[in-house]
């Protein structure tokens, strides 16, 4: 019985490891931020991989070894309460490579959110409701127009209750899609119009709750061009699964084109650019396609 | 508080009080602790299938979007999001919340510290009582009008506080919200009676550190549930003014659902809910899984014909593991809005987190290296337990990184860990106490070869079903999700890769759950069946394997036990047999007591009258 | 039976060696004092939600003016730190075994409970009748405080009220106490003064933090 579950053991642990290395893996990422997560969760995964099967193997190796059977019925376990160096130092280690660990991950996340994004930066503010996303652009004065709940007409299509009267919102442009620009820093505001929704582009390595009630700012710098897809990743309510918004990251000549045009135009204009752009495409800040994300 | 809430102070060594006579006080509202226990152990039961039942219908739905079912007909999103809040919240709540603790807490406590019952036998039949009702209440959720609520089993508002933001949102909100709060108070006036028994009612001669490590798991789970629950139970009486009463506690102003603008609310706040849920919630992970803990060294010791390994070592990393347990809550949010320097304090905190877990994994090592391991069926579970806890466990310290929480976060990674720690390696412990326990709970063995089916499926069962989750949430498959294709069309591209994965894990699912029917046909046969349990069938040491199985009424035939040594004495050198009980005095000391008195002890192990 | 207690006694010596209540209380005291210790996380976590959401509002009216409210809440105050005084004297009563003496401290202690409720009840009257409510602030206080959170009445009413019902229940027990106090142990009679100081002691922290910290200067 004792080899039987430490072959069963062994075997599961190696198939989760298999598993691991079978080539599912996260998307390749488009942000200046994503490869040291990338590599930092592979750390991880290696440093607790190591530990995973160290554990298994030494589990498994107990359960095959010391097994009592007839041969040796007579003799006895051996008599130990325990070994306090051996314990002093395995705490000591573990404390030493977890703590580590943690300090490690902290990293990418201060360069993430204990910096504002620089000045100048394109700003977007985000504004999610049930279901759909919307995106909120500036416009060529650079500034956000107000908005009001109560000026919300969505069969007008005035989904984020946008203030025609104010001045700063006349050139605002409203749209479905998250258009930024590749290779600069961008701030985006996140908010919410019911319910907390959850900001995600499995590509961009980021994730974001949007809560009612606050506006939460976060800036990243994308580095590919191409269209993907943005997820809701917080529960929302009952069409939570397919709350789906498209992230297009232009170069700079289409982006600087595209965002000079007043919202007739514009919703039209960023059209015709996704459609040059598979979903989930690679492409250089020149448009050329390098590859695909997944 | 009337006299009768503790009847059972100050009792004379001699005195025996007579079982109740009628059936009703005897099995219905009985104040014995191992009726009460037996009573929620099958609570348990009922609502686990319960709540398998609800897995296995979302996972038909997840493999299968947009199928018309024989019965069940269509599943629809807000159909699959009530499944998964209420398979959430019977699972955590009505399963791990209250078989470990309550069920075998309740059953074994007083025995091992060699007590006739609790300390408050009415207060203990009342928490049984109580959290009945609030699964009932909980189960009729889905009876009412729209059916249960879709939040999930962390309710964040505004989702949970607005009726009109999804359906299930109304009645069936409310009864979740009362279920709960009555599941807290019966889990407070348990934690208050399981501290106080264990403080006053140990047996002579049991000082602490020869309790066995399952008095301690249930000890310090009680001392979490008793700070952890009225935590809950505030956040939830608030959340319940706030649907019912137009306050505002976790809604902010402007909010505009379903074409209104909520003029009614202002100044709220939905991060509050979520500290003050968490707050409760990361405790509540670890009242799940420390008695786990305590029965897998309980059982491994036993088996393994040693004793445990560092045994003050694991006392330290329970109350350690307790501690820090209250410090953490802020890893379920790192990227909800909170301050991220919080964030980084969070972080740090939950990977020190590991440290005594990881003690705990190499104590239990230490404990089979070296031994004469006997292969019994509990045996396999509690070794089942760690390779699934260590699994788990270290997924947390993916989760636990705040960088690596940005990808990570909300997706079957996390479904992945807490199935592996709390779904899988929790319920083994639950299987491994069952299969130990049972003989003494019922005098009959269990089937032994049934038990032995029911583990190798269900073992290589769960791994099949959750570690491919961890592959799916990095690939990026968000979770509470009702299906990923509609209309034959896949939602998202990137996940369309995973179809083979999801597949798999869904037949796994399918055959796990069957095979939880050897166990229940095992656990029904066994009771009547099964073959003759012997007062200590495992020879194992502590106070419950010194009396009769089942035990009396009082335990002890009205003679409390008396105790000599440590909880794990086995393979003593020179010792007559492979283990010495706690009852049993020791020969050395015998003879100086005799010389000392001129009279020998009868040296009875508690049952021999 | 008695030789092997005895031997047992001398191979663990200490308080916690079992068979024995270590702190030296009975398991109602034990029990009383645990159910305090979890009653108290339960008002913690409504201050500190109130904590929370008063710190995250733009605007937290002060509305108690010295006269009358902040001198009615300190009479109020008063009645409670008296009541408590009395309760101690019960129990030294209770400790003498003189049961005619716990009775009639335990009724003070129920009276100033009393008045300390009726004393509430008339401030919360008067705070809905000037229009506070759950969910919304008075007119008047809106001119005042234009951006003034209308958390104010939610939290208000739910830490007082719910300290309320613990003054209320509080006082309930003691009555049942005291009209049995010549069958109960003095134990009992301490539990009950455990929970009636808890009572108080909430208080304390309720009376600085929601009436104290709104002020209002200029009224
Ligand atoms: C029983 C339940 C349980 C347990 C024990 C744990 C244990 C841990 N959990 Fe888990 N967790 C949950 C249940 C549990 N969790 C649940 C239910 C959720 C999701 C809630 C929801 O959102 O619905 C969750 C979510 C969750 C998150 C949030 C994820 C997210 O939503 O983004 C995080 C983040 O830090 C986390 C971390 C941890 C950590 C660090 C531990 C640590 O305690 C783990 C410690 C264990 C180890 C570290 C293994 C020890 C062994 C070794 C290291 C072996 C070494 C040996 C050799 C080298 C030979 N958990
Ligand atoms: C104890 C906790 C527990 C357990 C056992 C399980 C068991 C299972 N869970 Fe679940 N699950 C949760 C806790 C648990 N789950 C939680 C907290 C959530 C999150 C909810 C939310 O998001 O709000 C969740 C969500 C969840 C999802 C959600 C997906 C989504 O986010 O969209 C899925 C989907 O596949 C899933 C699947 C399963 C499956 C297939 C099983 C099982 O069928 C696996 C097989 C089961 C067993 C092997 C157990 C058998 C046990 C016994 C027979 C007990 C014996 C009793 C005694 C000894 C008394 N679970
Ligand atoms: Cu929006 Cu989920
Ligand atoms: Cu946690």
């Amino acid at each position: 019985m004792g080899r039987a579950l430490a072959i069963i053991v062994w075997l599961l642990t190696l198939a989760s490891v298999v598993l691991f290395f079978s080539g599912w893996w996260f998307p390749t990422t488009i942000t200046e931020h994503g490869p040291r997560i990338d590599q930092q969760f592979l750390i991880t995964i290696i440093v607790v991989g190591i530990a995973f099967v160290a554990a298994q193997v030494g589990l498994g190796w107990m359960v095959w070894r010391y097994s009592a059977n007839s041969q040796n019925k007579d003799e006895r376990a051996l008599y130990t309460h325990g070994n306090n160096r051996l314990e002093v130092i395995w705490t000591v280690v573990t404390a030493i490579i977890f703590i580590s660990l943690a300090v490690m991950g902290q990293r990418v996340w201060a360069q993430l959110h204990f910096s504002d994004a620089p000045a100048g930066s394109p700003q977007v503010e985000v504004v999610a409701q049930q279901f759909v996303w919307n995106m909120h652009y500036p416009g060529p004065d650079g500034k956000l127009g107000r908005t009001d709940p109560s000026l919300i007409k969505e069969d007008e299509n005035n989904f984020i209750g946008l203030d025609d009267k104010d001045p700063n919102a006349k050139d605002d442009m409203t749209a479905a899609t998250l258009v930024v620009p590749v290779n600069r820093p961008v701030e985006l505001i996140l908010r919410s119009k019911d319910v907390t929704h959850s900001f995600w582009v499995p590509q961009l390595r980021f994730k974001q709750d949007l809560v009612p009630g606050m506006q939460i700012h976060v800036h990243f710098t994308p580095t590919k061009v191409g269209q993907f897809q943005l997820a809701c990743a917080e529960l929302c309510g009952m069409n939570h699964y397919k709350m789906k918004g498209t992230l297009l990251v232009l170069p700079e000549d289409q982006y600087s084109a595209v965002m000079a045009l007043p919202q007739a135009e514009f919703q039209a204009k960023v059209a015709t650019f996704a459609s040059g752009y598979d979903v989930g495409a690679l492409y250089d800040e020149h448009g050329t396609k390098i590859g695909n994300s997944y | 508080m009337a006299d009768e809430l503790s009847g059972h102070e100050g009792h004379e060594a001699v005195h025996r009080h007579e079982p109740p006579k009628s059936f009703i006080r005897k099995y219905i509202f009985s104040l014995d602790h191992k009726v009460i226990g037996v009573q929620y152990l099958t609570l348990a039961l009922v609502a686990v299938f319960v709540g398998m039942i609800l897995s296995v219908l979302m996972r038909m739905n997840l493999t299968w979007p947009d199928t018309t079912w024989p019965i069940i007909g269509a599943i629809k999103p807000e159909s699959y999001l009530s499944l998964l809040t209420i398979h959430g919240t019977i699972m955590v709540f009505f399963v791990l919340t209250t078989a470990p603790q309550g069920g075998f807490g309740n059953y074994f406590l007083p025995i091992q510290i060699g007590a006739d019952d609790m300390a408050f036998p009415v207060l203990n039949m009342l928490s049984f009582w109580v959290t009945f009702v609030g699964f009932v209440v909980l189960i009729m959720s889905f009876f009412v009008q729209e059916g249960a609520p879709i939040g999930g089993w962390t309710a964040y508002p505004p989702l949970s506080a607005i009726p009109s933001a999804g359906p299930g949102q109304g009645a069936g909100m409310n009864l979740w919200i009362i279920s709960i709060a009555i599941f807290c108070v019966g889990s407070l006036l348990g934690a208050l009676n399981f501290i106080t028994t264990l403080i006053n009612m140990r047996a002579k001669g049991l000082s602490l550190m020869r309790m066995p490590l399952t008095c301690w798991a249930w000890f310090t789970t009680a001392v979490l549930a008793l700070l952890a629950f009225p935590v809950l139970l505030a956040a939830g009486v608030l959340l319940y003014l706030d649907r019912n009463a137009a306050t505002s506690f976790f809604v902010p102003a402007g909010l505009y659902i379903k074409d209104v603008v909520l003029t009614e609310h202002a100044g709220g706040s939905p991060i509050l809910w979520q500290h003050l849920f968490w707050f409760f919630g990361h405790p509540e992970v670890y009242i799940a899984i420390l008695p786990g803990m305590g029965a897998t060294s309980h059982i491994l010791s036993t088996f393994a014909r040693k004793p445990v390994f560092g045994y003050r070592a694991m006392v330290f990393a329970i109350f350690a593991i307790g501690l820090l347990g209250f410090f953490v809550w802020g890893h379920h949010m790192f990227i909800s809005g909170m301050s991220p320097y919080s964030a980084m304090a969070f972080s740090i905190l939950t990977l020190s987190i590991g440290v005594p877990s990881a003690v705990k994994t190499f104590n239990w090592l230490g404990t089979l290296w070296g031994g004469k391991i006997r292969f019994t069926t509990p045996m396999l579970f509690a070794i089942g337990f760690v390779s699934l806890f260590v699994a788990g466990g270290i997924t947390g310290l993916v989760l636990g990184q705040t960088s690596l929480d940005l990808p990570m976060h909300d997706t079957y990674f996390v479904l992945g860990h807490f199935h592996l720690v709390m779904g899988v390696a929790a319920i083994f412990g639950m299987f491994a106490g069952i299969y130990f326990w049972f003989p003494k709970m019922f005098g009959r063995m269990m089937s032994e070869r049934l038990g032995r089916i029911h583990f190798w499926i269900t073992f290589v069962g769960v791994y099949s079903i959750f570690i491919p989750m961890h592959i799916m949430g990095i690939v990026g498959m968000p979770r509470r999700y009702s299906q990923f294709a509609e209309n034959g069309q896949q939602i998202y591209g990137f996940l369309a890769s995973l179809h083979p994965l999801v597949l798999f894990v869904t037949v796994a699912a399918i055959v796990t759950f069957f095979t939880q029917f050897i166990f229940l046909f095992n656990l029904l046969w066994s009771l009547f069946k099964g073959k003759k349990a012997g007062d200590n069938p495992w020879e194992a040491t502590t106070l419950e394997w010194a009396t009769t199985s089942p035990p009396p009424h009082d335990n002890f035939f009205g003679v409390p036990p008396v105790v000599y040594r440590g909880a794990y004495e086995y393979s003593v050198p020179g010792a007559p047999q492979d283990y010495i009980m706690q009852t049993t005095p020791d020969p050395a000391d015998e003879s100086q007591v005799s010389a000392q008195q001129g009279s020998k002890g009868n040296g009875h192990d508690g049952h021999k009258h | 039976m008695s030789t092997e207690a005895a031997r047992a006694d001398q191979l663990v010596a200490g308080e916690w060696s079992g068979g024995k209540h270590p702190y030296r209380i009975g398991h109602r005291k034990l029990g009383m004092w645990l159910f305090i210790v979890s009653d108290s996380l339960t008002f913690s976590a409504l201050l500190i939600g109130y904590g929370y959401v008063r710190y995250s509002s733009d605007q937290w009216p002060t509305p108690f003016p010295f006269s009358p409210s902040i001198i009615f809440s300190t009479i109020m105050t008063l009645c409670l730190l008296s009541s408590s005084l009395t309760m101690v004297m019960g129990v030294s009563a209770s400790a003498r075994g003189d049961v005619k003496a716990i009775r009639k401290w335990l009724l003070l202690t129920i009276m100033f409970g009393v008045a300390f409720l009726v004393l509430h009840l008339i401030e919360w009257n008067h705070l809905i009748g000037e229009g506070l409510r759950p969910f919304s602030l008075p007119e008047e206080w809106l001119h005042r405080w234009p951006n003034a959170s209308p958390l104010f009445g939610a939290t208000f009413f739910a830490i007082t009220g719910l300290h309320m019902f613990h003054v209320f229940t509080g006082a309930i027990y003691l009555g049942i106490v005291a009209a049995r106090a010549n069958k109960l142990k003095h134990e009992d009679v301490e539990i009950s003064g455990l929970y009636w100081h808890f009572v108080d002691l909430v208080w304390m922290f309720v009376f600085p933090m929601i009436y104290l910290l709104s002020i209002d200067f200029k009224g």
